[in-house]
């Protein structure tokens, strides 16, 4: 993929080899959001064009068939209505003790906060931008809201306080570099997939359903588990920057859960109730991908290991 | 909205506190905690939640 990205030639993937691809694995997901990358930043010493590069496109397109369908089996039972995808996600556990956060909150260490703020780097510097493609999607009071929410997002109207830019300043505390995709090659595949949720909801009219449910599920879950991420960077000291971009989190995303739920989904479903079943399943998939993700980065620290593909150098 | 949930008022916002101090959020909308229970009073930081059992083990918010 990166050769034929590189040398301006259509990727070399015998016909089939999809099909036969493990739906969760490295190789897919990679593959996948080197493509979708095209359609955000980019990389330097690939031609911009090649964003609408129709073989690219259409190895993009078998690849998201082969990953859609595996969500949609493995939640063949899962939630149907706004109710039941939601309700679960409006109460506060009383057992946090499989939650990645409330572990390092309590026990935290800095070399795991290190690693975990190098995975989530791949979308907090770009935070909120695969939202953004839904906006032309919604019409009238869903559309709206969330584009308040976004304007939120994106620093409303200072460049100082972007969320993205907030990250980028967590990470200068962590002592990581905070280029654009400086930990991409050190990404596993359960951390891949989670981006790549987004950016197939985000780039499909198809699936604007779907990106709502997907986009109000963080924002549900995003304001608890803010306030613990907050506490383990204190309790690390890690720096103000790394403690303010979570505590700044858990004041707007109480607020954008409101309007989320309230304007962006209830707007969008008075226009179009059919696609209730879809705002569940973007809810589901979201659930679904963050478990296996926590699953990943739990078991590898139980083990001693490191959560990236190779362990980060020391400050 | 939620019954125990927060009080939205379009932003900005300014609240004063018990004690006579004046705070003051700037966002769009702001979500003023009703509940009493916010560690960021008196903005809501979603406290106002019942507890219980009936999460996703793993869930986990990360913040977007
Ligand atoms: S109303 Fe939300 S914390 Fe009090
Ligand atoms: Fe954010
Ligand atoms: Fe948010």
């Amino acid at each position: 993929m990166t050769r034929a990205l590189r040398s301006d030639t259509a990727p070399a993937c015998a016909p089939g080899a999809v099909l036969r691809a493990d739906p969760w694995g490295e190789d897919l997901h990679l593959a996948l959001y080197l493509l979708y990358e095209l359609h955000y930043a980019g990389f330097d010493g690939v031609d911009d064009e090649r964003e609408w590069d129709p073989d690219l496109l259409r190895l993009r397109q078998a690849m998201e068939a082969r990953f859609l369908h595996a969500l949609r089996t493995e939640l063949a039972d899962g939630p149907r209505s706004v109710e039941d995808a939601f309700a679960p996600l409006l109460v506060e556990p009383v057992d946090l003790s499989d939650s990645l956060s409330h572990h390092l909150e309590t026990e935290g260490e800095l070399w795991q906060l290190r690693e975990y703020a190098a995975l989530r780097s791949l979308y907090h510097l770009k935070e909120a931008d695969p939202h953004a493609w839904v906006i032309p999607r919604l019409t009238g009071r869903a559309k709206a809201a969330m584009v308040a929410i976004e304007y939120d997002e994106f620093g409303a109207g200072r460049a100082d306080r972007v969320h993205a830019r907030l990250f980028a300043a967590l990470m200068a505390d962590l002592r990581l570099d905070p280029a654009y995709g400086r930990y991409l090659d050190r990404a596993p595949a359960p951390l891949l997939a989670t981006v790549n949720l987004m950016s197939l909801f985000g780039l499909h009219r198809a699936l604007r359903g779907a990106l709502v449910g997907h986009f109000a599920c963080v924002e549900v879950t995003s304001s608890p588990g803010s306030r613990r991420m907050a506490r383990a960077m204190r309790r690390c000291g890690a720096g103000p920057a790394a403690e303010r971009f979570y505590t700044e989190h858990v004041e707007a995303d109480a607020v954008h859960e409101q309007v989320v739920r309230h304007e962006v989904i209830g707007g969008l479903l008075a226009d179009e109730p059919h696609l209730e079943a879809d705002v569940a399943f973007g809810c589901a998939a979201t659930v679904l991908l963050e478990d296996r993700l926590a699953t990943h980065i739990r078991s590898a620290w139980t083990r001693g290991d490191s959560a990236l593909r190779t362990p980060l150098r020391l400050p | 909205m939620d019954p125990r949930g927060p009080v939205l008022v379009e932003g900005p916002v300014e609240v004063v506190l018990d004690d006579g101090t004046v705070v003051r959020s700037d966002r769009f909308v702001v979500a003023v905690c009703t509940c009493r229970r916010s560690r960021t009073y008196p903005w809501c930081d979603t406290s106002h939640r019942p507890r219980g059992r009936a999460v996703p083990p793993t869930e986990d918010g990360n913040p977007r």
